[in-house]
């Protein structure tokens, strides 16, 4: 089941998406998460989902693929969507069967908050199928540097970031290994009711914080050991280039902004 | 010949609340020279990772010295010291720091502030002596226990290290991991006249070793070649440790009447004995 999840993964690829700047992408999708507010029509929001469309277009990611690892979150898309559609009761009367009825209103709003939903939900998909965890945290540390003067431990939080990332596929292992062990012994973690299920996982997360602890202190020792002394002094291997089209880019977010703007209605 | 690590009368003790204070380390003292391969052996509970751990500056002796390339190991020299030595641990996941094999690579590199356009070549050649260059930008998870470990042996050959130590290495390895590990540490040995130091209980990664260190009970119990040292095969047996299978091997034969000579320490050594063992008569 999570071997189908896309939502956080990553696919190398070779697109121009795949090949921007980690800062830029970063910057992007961030500056685009608020600019999706400024949408308040139907011609600015098919703008946003014609945009979006074409950015996993330019990136070369198939809807196929795209679509079977979201569904879960597009269950969530036709929940809000469902929900705007009984419960937003302005505008004309539309349809009527028994209890439920359906408004004018209610529907604008449901497409609405969908396609706002939808759009920064594929758009930060875009943005981790397209760069490496790795790049994400380097571009992060390298946005987030100007912080440091507010004593933020910026290089601290990277790494942190980078060794969770990096040690996800090992506690998966580590926890699918445990749940064998414990099936193995009878446990049984699908059936019965809430309370015993949750009393079955216990047996699951107990081993898996004993084991987790222990190895973060491995880690640390041999951290310490090959000369981790925190940021300072330090230098790095993952050296970030910005090129013309990372500026391309930003331009182009300035463009879709205005034209947000001027497409806008006004109230 | 150099020295490189010496031990003066090393002794450490555990201090614990509810239990009497544990004497891990027991006056020990040795010295390693320069292009040696020791290993240190012991079953578990000998002192043999304490000891690896006060090689490594994590902690300290209580009493006597040590002393590694010709300096003191305080807090003030412990980090040049580090800088010079690798060391590779027992589980291969949980010394793995970078998100890709160059990134672990690269970790120490980074940590002691070598600039970027030194650490790419070097990256690249500390990779191709463990025969790993192919797997640059593979992930962990990807890789085996044995490729594990060697991008580990990388890491410690980017700091050009004048000795390094294998802690227990190759102990969670598969048969095959264990042999990809222990040839890589040989070849390099031989090339770069490296010196090793392996922590270890497996008694057939002994047999590479120029000089072996018997521990039990924190205390060294026996030193020497490794042919004098399987010589004692009881000893090593009371003591909990395994002797290879070979030498396992022409012990019994001998029980069971089979006339052989000698010490057998590999499968090579017996076969010989035993298809000329009738030449003579």
């Amino acid at each position: 089941m999570l071997e189908k999840m896309i939502f956080g993964r990553y696919v190398p690829g070779n697109s121009f998406v795949h090949k921007l700047d980690p800062r830029s992408k970063l910057l992007f999708v961030f500056l685009f998460i608020i600019a999706v507010f400024l949408a308040n029509n139907t011609i600015t929001y098919a703008l946003l989902l014609a945009f979006t469309v074409l950015v996993i277009l330019i990136a070369r990611i198939r809807f196929y693929f795209l679509f079977n690892g979201l569904k879960p979150i597009l269950f969530l898309v036709v929940f809000t969507l469902l929900m705007h559609f009984i419960f937003t009761k302005e505008g004309a009367l539309l349809f009527e069967w028994k209890f439920i009825k359906i408004y004018e209103e209610g529907i604008r709003q449901g497409i609405y908050i969908s396609i706002r939903f939808l759009v920064l939900v594929l758009m930060t998909t875009v943005l981790t199928l397209t760069t490496s965890p790795i790049s994400i945290t380097d571009g992060m540390e390298t946005l987030l540097n100007p912080f440091k003067k507010l004593k933020l431990p910026v290089h601290e939080l990277a790494l942190m970031m980078s060794i969770s990332l990096r040690f996800i596929p090992t506690l998966m292992d580590e926890t699918d290994k445990i749940l064998k062990a414990q099936l193995a012994r009878g446990s049984d973690l699908t059936s019965g009711t809430i309370k015993q299920r949750i009393h079955a996982v216990v047996p699951l997360l107990v081993p898996l914080f004993v084991s987790a602890f222990k190895r973060a202190e491995d880690l640390a020792i041999a951290m310490e050991v090959r000369g981790y002394r925190g940021g300072e002094g330090r230098t790095r291997y993952r050296q970030l280039a910005w090129k013309n089209r990372d500026t391309f880019v930003i331009f182009l977010f300035a463009f879709l902004v205005a034209v947000l703007f001027w497409l806008r209605g006004g109230n | 010949m150099k020295e490189i690590l010496s031990l003066d009368h090393v002794s450490y003790t555990y201090e614990t609340e509810d239990e009497k204070p544990h004497k891990a380390i027991d006056d020990v003292s040795f010295t390693v020279q320069d292009g040696e391969w020791i290993a240190i052996v012991g079953h578990n509970g000998s002192g043999k990772s304490t000891l690896a751990k006060l090689m490594m500056g994590l902690m300290y002796p209580n009493e006597g010295k040590i002393r590694v390339f010709l300096e003191e190991l305080n807090d003030e020299t412990v980090w040049e010291i580090r800088s010079r030595m690798g060391i590779v641990f027992q589980n291969p996941d949980n010394q793995f720091v970078g998100s890709t094999v160059q990134d672990d690579v690269a970790f120490s590199l980074e940590n002691n502030g070598v600039p970027f356009e030194k650490m790419v070549p070097r990256v690249l050649d500390s990779l191709a002596q463990v025969q790993m260059e192919e797997f640059l930008d593979h992930e962990p998870h990807h890789l085996s226990g044995g490729q594990k470990q060697r991008v580990a042996i990388a890491g410690a050959l980017a700091m050009e290290p004048q000795m390094l130590i294998l802690d227990e290495a190759t102990s969670m390895l598969d048969p095959q991991g264990r042999d990809e590990v222990i040839r890589v540490v040989d070849d390099l040995k031989r090339a770069k006249g490296l010196t090793v130091l392996s922590i270890t209980h497996d008694l057939e990664e002994v047999l590479l070793a120029d000089r072996v260190i018997v521990m039990n009970e924190g205390k060294v119990m026996m030193t020497g070649k490794p042919e004098e040292i399987f010589a004692h095969g009881d000893v090593l047996e009371s003591i909990g440790l395994d002797l290879p299978f070979a030498s396992r091997l022409s012990r019994e034969l001998r029980k069971h009447g089979v006339n052989i000579q000698g010490e057998h320490m590999t499968e090579k050594e017996l076969v010989n004995e035993l298809w000329t063992s009738h030449f003579n008569k």
